[in-house]
């Protein structure tokens, strides 16, 4: 296969890093090589974060550039329009609605835009999701980031008892069954 | 055995661990961290997180000195601490192998500077390892060891953000038996001085000779021949990225020794490509190689000497193809990094912009105070500089010593403050030094510190009495302040100032995120008091936003410091 290319972006301690390991662990159980890079330090608090997963049947870099992105997972509205430049053309974007104010914007110097949903529409095959609100549903905000993991299940041609089998297997185990219920409701998410 | 998707640092963990090693001494550094903190989950190797790099290269010496195969890493500034024992190390050369990790940072993802490490190999004269990816990483430190022993030398070995950060599939292994090699008493090889060192200086220029005799047909430095119209010399991730844009259309000298180079390797290479380019992030290394061999090729003439590289950039430089994309059409405000909710260093910058103060910075998440709204921090070069350089300052213009201090982390603060603090008080600055003691390394993500009574496997351990040390240097003006507190953090602020004499102000309060740490319930805004001002948003708190004309909190991220509750004028912020 071709090498697949998946963004996770958000802000940091939202929790790319685990929904990045959950896609790497799941292609891995299908075969294929497999690249994940991630973001450390600094980058973390608090900030714009960014996580590159890569599959296919060899694949070389472990980073994506601007219109190479097969897929991008936002997990946060603004970052959805700051990454949209490494989308491919016609390729598909999932983003949580949940807003996040950054600090220029809490600090009064910019302002959060308006309109940020149907400017992403215009350009992108766009499915759009308040992962907050499930995440709550399944038990944790917190789970905002396997939420999301379960809504781009939906289309990566994975099947979905090796996704579960990968979920119990990567999260602590007291956080299992709210992490496979997190998982469910993204899943059954209709666009 | 079954493939993992192991992180670069972890496949170094993992291949090392294989070859038997059983010495780990390490200070934290991003992005070397994880190699040493997945050392730690091995019982059988003693590993251990040194109060700086040169402590743990010379803990790391002596070990391999003893007969073990011996580790210590660090990120590429942390090299400079250890650079001392470095160059002197290649000297003595080993007795079980010894492995020099070393982190950089190309394009700064959570650095000071941009350095470029290979230049120590070629400094220290010592052979230099560069993996391009996980499996490599296994690898690579695995045949470190066998060319440790076989050269009688230690081995750097090199990684970038991006391989030590990206994750790949990598087979395990079993481990070889590595038994401790005898130590026997040899004054010649192991005592640097003048008598001994000039005979050992002429072994070491021989072993650079044996080794590019190695160089030339070792395993590690391949070539792959495709299409012969671009030839590519290049190294570790670079590699990867030349392969994805260029693919068969190019041929490939993959050099997984970037010191010392081959010369007939890469002459028969060049000899066989139309037009060659030397790919390599930051500095000319290889390049200026091939310019010394007499070879004629492209390198930092077409490619940046700053930043990250990419497959998007080769295609771009070489093919001059670009893929096209859209754009956001709404600007989009930046998302710097912040001090996270609920961070005990908050407090302190909000009663040192009050106090209006100069402050000299240091390394680590506190640096972040330099940003709006904060703006506290002044300056900041190096791990300990605050200490050392408020002193520089306050000497050099005493007027101005009632209205500076230092910060710097409890963990910063071991591994080189200590002696910036021996220097202020044996020379009599009436400097202010402030500890933001928060009893982990926070920005590398909470490792272990000789500061916080644990050791790097979370066992009990001796702990640095802080203010006993300062006693002990002579310091007499000590204190500790809750930085949670406003008033007390900013009278002790001012107090100290006021003095004609040294003294240290510990701000004590644990890393928010620390697990132990309880949070008090979190606070909301009763909207029928807020009046707007938006005081409450001066402290850069990022679970504060304003909405509608008041603040609001999100009790989602909201870890009940009570902070802004201090700056509220109106009662408004209720838990």
């Amino acid at each position: 296969m071709k090498t697949y290319s998946v963004m996770i972006v958000g802000v940091g301690g939202q929790g790319t890093l685990l929904a990045s390991r959950l896609l790497g662990n799941a292609v891995i159980s299908e075969g294929y090589d497999v690249k994940v890079s991630e973001v450390h330090g600094m980058s973390q608090r608090g900030g714009s974060v960014i996580t590159y997963v890569r599959y296919g049947d060899k694949v070389y870099s472990p980073i994506i550039e601007k219109g190479e992105a097969d897929l991008i997972l936002s997990f946060e509205l603004l970052e959805a329009a700051r990454y949209l430049p490494y989308l491919k053309k016609g390729g598909r974007l999932i983003v949580n609605t949940q807003q996040i104010d950054p600090m220029p914007v809490v600090t009064g110097q910019a302002t959060y835009p308006d309109g940020v949903l149907d400017m992403l529409r215009s350009k992108a095959d766009v499915t759009a999701v308040d992962a907050l609100s499930l995440a709550v549903e399944a038990g944790s905000a917190k789970a905002v980031n396997v939420v999301l993991m379960g809504v781009a299940a939906q289309s990566l041609g994975i099947g979905k008892p090796v996704w579960e089998q990968v979920v119990a297997d990567t999260v602590p185990p007291k956080f299992r069954e709210l992490n496979l219920k997190a998982f469910d409701l993204g899943y059954a998410h209709k666009a | 055995m079954a493939k993992k998707l192991l992180l670069g640092n972890e496949a170094v963990a993992r291949g090392l661990w294989e070859a038997g090693m059983t010495f780990a001494s390490s200070y934290p550094g991003t992005p070397s961290t994880e190699i040493t903190e997945t050392l730690a989950k091995y019982d059988d190797v003693y590993s251990e997180w040194a109060p700086n790099e040169k402590v743990a290269c010379e803990a790391a010496i002596g070990a391999a000195i003893a007969g073990a195969r011996s580790f210590c890493g660090m990120k590429h500034v942390g090299l400079n601490v250890a650079a001392d024992p470095l160059f002197t190390a290649s000297y003595t050369g080993v007795n079980g192998g010894m492995i020099i990790g070393v982190a950089d940072d190309p394009g700064m993802h959570s650095s000071q500077n941009e350095q470029d490490s290979r230049h120590y190999a070629k400094g220290a004269k010592i052979m230099m390892l560069e993996p391009a990816d996980a499996a490599e990483c296994r690898d690579f430190a695995k045949l470190g060891y066998a060319l440790s022993e076989r050269f009688d030398t230690p081995v750097l070995l090199r990684l970038t953000t991006r391989v030590a950060h990206s994750r790949g599939l990598v087979e395990e292994q079993e481990k070889e038996a590595y038994t401790l090699k005898a130590y026997q008493k040899d004054a010649k090889k192991y005592v640097m001085m003048p008598a001994y060192a000039i005979p050992k200086h002429v072994t070491v220029e021989q072993r650079i000779l044996d080794q590019i005799a190695w160089a030339e047909d070792c395993e590690i430095n391949r070539v792959e021949y495709h299409d012969t119209k671009i030839g590519v010399i290049t190294a570790g991730n670079c590699y990867n990225y030349a392969r994805e844009a260029l693919g068969d259309g190019a041929s490939y000298l993959k050099l997984g020794m970037v010191y010392p180079l081959p010369e007939k390797l890469i002459r028969d290479f060049a000899a066989k490509c139309d037009t060659v380019y030397v790919i390599e992030e930051l500095d000319p290394f290889i390049e200026e190689h091939c310019r010394r061999l007499g070879l004629s090729v492209h390198g930092k003439d077409v490619f940046t000497l700053q930043g990250e590289y990419s497959q998007a950039l080769v295609r771009k430089v070489i093919l001059g193809e670009e893929i096209p994309f859209d754009t956001s059409d709404i600007p989009v405000p930046g998302r710097p990094p912040v001090l996270c909710s609920g961070c005990p260093h908050r407090g302190l910058f909000y009663a040192l912009k009050q106090e209006k103060v100069a402050v000299s910075g240091d390394i680590g998440c506190y640096t972040l105070g330099a940003l709006p709204p904060l703006e506290s921090v002044d300056t900041c070069v190096c791990m300990g500089a605050s200490v050392s350089a408020l002193h520089g300052r306050n000497k050099a213009d005493p007027s101005q010593a009632s209205k500076s201090v230092a910060v710097i982390g409890d963990s910063t603060f071991c591994h080189s403050g200590i002696t910036g603090l021996v220097n202020i008080a044996y020379n009599n600055s009436a400097s202010t030094v402030i500890v933001l003691d928060n009893s982990i390394t926070g920005m590398t993500g909470h490792q272990e510190n000789p500061t916080t009574g644990k050791n790097i496997k979370g066992e009990p351990a001796t702990a640095i009495d802080l203010e006993a040390l300062a006693h002990a240097v002579g310091i007499r003006r000590v204190r500790v302040v809750d930085p949670y507190n406003l008033k007390q953090t900013r009278d002790a602020i001012h107090e100290e100032l006021a003095v004609d004499e040294p003294s240290l102000i510990i701000s004590r309060r644990p890393c928010a995120l620390l697990k132990y740490v309880k949070h008090a319930p979190a606070y909301h805004i009763d909207r029928e008091k807020c009046r707007g001002c938006k005081s409450c948003m001066r402290i850069g708190c990022p679970s504060i936003s304003m909405k509608d004309g008041k603040a609001q909190i999100d009790f989602t991220q909201c870890a009940g410091c009570g902070v802004c509750v201090q700056m509220c004028a109106f009662d408004a912020i209720r838990q």
